[in-house]
């Protein structure tokens, strides 16, 4: 046991450090966080990755990562989050990738990683479904098979960014017998193809993330089917697995209690900077203390990872505590602008000519939504009261 | 003791329950958040008809001469409507302050709120101060019978309706002095006043406001000059009993509706209201709004106690309500899963109000500081 940094580990924190310095896009630094970023925004980031052979850390090397230890990809994530980089689009490089890497064949991994890696493709995860949300075995959108095709038929929803995607990895029942599980395959589905209809869900914050997805009589090719038809579940739960991991979002959270701080030393109470308040301050105390725990707990399931033991179960106990730690966050942000977490300054009302800029501090805007749309978190990923469940069982075995 | 309804309360609150289900729901109450004027003058002129504006005026005054259970029912019953117009801003608060006015003040100003006719809004807030009522750098200097008003006044609640303002100022002292403080009417179009109006996160409007040598003449002074830091104090007390109240009638929705989704929700073959661990956090949310519901009576049957005893009250149900409203909103939304986060369904538009009320007239913190120091 070791926590101490190598000069080589503190030589590689420099070279990440000047490279992100030096190449992360300036239009992105400019943008204002409070507007939507556009697609090509999104992407502008990951291609530059691309361009580096730095977009797949957490892939193995052969397929096009980067051959780094755990202590450089924890470095890596540390750097990227406190320069502030915009968040990579995890849909193909975190959730598909593995998935394809695990289970696809020769050519699935040639078209399926070659597009993920240089952002040509744009995935999205079609899993959840109206009647099928923690109980996700139960979904019921049907894939016949009739020659070399399989025809589509069902409504997916909660799907993040399908608005922008080129593909979808889609979850579907092609055995009604036996139990509902041994029944759904995963299928690669084309967004172009004729008969799928992508209709926004607006949240409560008035953004447009998710998405409602119809598909009625669309014809994918049998080629497709990732791994055997009606091993899907398998996959599923292999990709939920991976998706838990990078959701504790360690580095990041760490970056938004430093801006807390900030916004903490810009308020006053009383004459006094609110960050002097002993009753703020404990609690952000406390909130560090609870991050250091999950900093701690990731960096131990990496550890594991790396010897070929994972990731488990206990990739449960990061979704959780994450989620957690990044609404607390949120809420303490809002509690630390006071009134002016009040206003509701969009876009549109920017154009409007309203001179918006001067209401409030600029480190105001956005908060109260932000912390309406990190409620989110505690839900997605299979609801955190799910996660508990899965604990219970696997690791208690109760 | 007593905590029933007398037969004139049951009727008041049927007559805004009825209200609410002819002009308030859910649909409607979007359409009028989503207009270009963020409220309905014709709401406006039913609860004038409705006498609701006249609610707590003495009949001297052309009011109903009703006590603070009325108000308690209005706003409870508003609350489950999560009406947007400023019926707490102006009845309730910028009323509160001209019923303790001079006897022209009363006779000015009070008809045009039981008319319906004018709208008020108390701006206070500067962003300095967080919820230090006495925190102010606003000035007023008397030059002549005139005072000269120079500053700042940030979120005002209702701010875009308003026709007249409340506003607190310095007339002298240090910024933090509770001694000092004057309280003034100032009319919307007074020279020198200058507003920005902008939307809130929960639906409602604000602004906020300079105040460049602004002039209003002395006999816009409620109460005494230098004195209204403990007039302020009080009127936030009933204001904060008026929005604790509002605050149980959303909770009950939020309940209400989580309770209801989750007997028909079905996940794993069954209603997930079967599931333990949802009914123990169901269950908590129902104590909390229990607990809500008891401290908001007791803070309303206490608004005419000597001042410990008023101040602990106000700021024990503010703590409890705060409390509840963070518990509820964000129970709701979990237990409502995706679909509590989505602008369509109602549960996440409740929860948002919540939100802001947990903040409104003083957050968690300031009212534990307050309790505790309140002897």
């Amino acid at each position: 046991m070791d926590l101490a940094f190598t000069k080589e580990d503190e030589n590689f924190r420099q070279e990440v450090k000047d490279f992100i310095d030096k190449s992360f896009p300036q239009k992105l630094k400019d943008i204002d966080k409070r507007t939507d970023l556009t697609r090509e925004d999104m992407l502008s980031w990951h291609k530059v990755l691309y361009k580096k052979g730095w977009i797949a850390p957490q892939w193995p090397e052969e397929y096009g990562g980067t051959g780094w230890n755990i202590t450089q990809r924890y470095i890596w994530d540390q750097e990227c989050a406190n320069a502030g980089t915009t968040p990579l689009i995890p849909f193909g490089l975190t959730m598909l990738g593995p998935v394809i890497i695990g289970f696809g064949n020769e050519d699935q991994k040639d078209w399926v990683l070659k597009g993920i890696l240089s952002g040509n493709d744009w995935w999205c995860q079609g899993y959840s479904e109206s009647g099928a949300g923690s109980d996700l075995a139960s979904l019921r959108t049907k894939a016949e098979k009739v020659g070399d095709h399989y025809i589509v038929n069902g409504h997916k929803t909660w799907t993040t960014l399908a608005q922008f995607a080129d593909w979808m990895f889609c979850l579907v029942r092609t055995k009604n017998d036996g139990k509902p599980q041994e029944g759904i395959s995963f299928l690669l589905i084309d967004m172009k193809t004729e008969g799928i209809d992508v209709k926004p869900i607006i949240t409560l914050d008035g953004g447009h993330e998710v998405n409602e997805v119809f598909l009625e009589d669309v014809k994918v090719p049998a080629e497709n089917l990732v791994g055997e038809e009606n091993m899907g579940w398998t996959i599923a739960k292999f990709l939920l697995g991976n998706e838990r991991t990078g959701i504790a979002g360690v580095a990041r959270s760490k970056k938004a209690v430093e801006r807390l701080k900030d916004i903490a030393s810009s308020e006053y109470i009383d004459g006094e900077n609110l960050i002097n308040d002993s009753d703020f301050n404990s609690k952000i105390a406390d909130l560090e203390v609870d991050l250091t725990a999950l900093e701690y707990t990731e960096l131990r399931t990496l550890a594991k990872e790396s010897k070929g033991e994972g990731p488990g179960a206990e990739s449960s106990i990061l979704k959780i505590k994450g989620t957690e730690i990044q609404q607390r966050i949120t809420e303490l942000t809002m509690e630390a602008v006071g009134h002016y977490s009040n206003p509701y300054l969009t876009p549109a009302f920017e154009r409007q000519g309203s001179n918006y800029l001067t209401i409030g501090p600029d480190y105001s805007h956005g908060v109260a939504q932000n912390y309406f749309n990190t409620r989110k978190t505690s839900i997605y990923g299979g609801s955190n009261e799910i996660q508990k469940n899965i604990i219970a069982k696997m690791v208690l075995g109760l | 003791m007593d905590f029933s309804f007398s037969e004139e309360q049951t009727l008041l609150r049927n007559t805004i329950q009825s209200f609410i289900q002819d002009n308030y729901d859910f649909d409607k109450r979007q359409a009028i958040v989503k207009s270009e004027e963020g409220m309905k003058q014709e709401n406006w002129k039913q609860f004038a008809e409705l006498g609701l504006l006249g609610l707590p005026f003495s009949e001297e005054d052309g009011g109903l001469n009703f006590g603070s259970v009325e108000t308690m029912i209005v706003a409870e019953e508003f609350g489950k409507g999560l009406v947007v117009e400023p019926y707490i801003q102006t009845v309730v608060t910028c009323g509160g302050f001209l019923r303790r006015a001079s006897a022209s003040i009363k006779e000015k100003y009070i008809p045009g709120i039981i008319s319906g006719e004018d709208i008020w809004a108390f701006a206070y807030a500067e962003p300095q101060g967080r919820y230090n009522l006495n925190d102010l750098t606003t000035t007023a200097t008397l030059d002549g019978d005139h005072y000269i008003i120079n500053g700042y006044k940030s979120v005002v609640s209702g701010g875009p309706w308003a026709n007249k303002f409340i506003v607190s100022v310095r007339t002298s002292g240090d910024q933090r002095d509770s001694d000092g403080i004057s309280v003034l009417i100032v009319d919307k179009n007074s020279e020198g006043l200058s507003i920005r109006d902008y939307p809130t996160v929960d639906g409602s409007r604000a602004s906020e406001i300079t105040l460049e040598n602004v002039s209003v003449s002395k006999d816009e002074l409620i109460g005494e000059e230098g004195k209204g830091a403990e007039l302020i104090e009080l009127i936030v007390d009933e204001t904060i009993a008026a929005i604790c109240s509002e605050a149980i009638g959303a909770m009950k929705v939020l309940n209400d509706a989580t309770v209801e989704y989750c007997k028909t929700r079905k996940q794993f073959g069954q209603p997930i209201g079967k599931f333990q661990v949802l009914q123990h956090r169901m269950v908590d949310m129902f104590m909390q709004y229990e607990q809500s519901v008891s401290m908001t009576y007791m803070v309303n049957l206490k608004l005419d106690e000597e001042y410990a005893e008023r101040r602990k009250a106000a700021s024990g149900a503010k703590v409890q309500i705060a409390k509840a409203a963070k518990f509820i909103g964000q129970s709701a939304v979990q237990l409502h899963g995706g679909m509590g986060m989505t602008d369509e369904l109602n549960v996440g538009h409740y929860f948002k109000r919540l939100s802001m009320i947990e903040n409104s007239y003083g957050n968690i913190d300031h009212h534990l500081k307050k309790y505790s120091s309140a002897g």
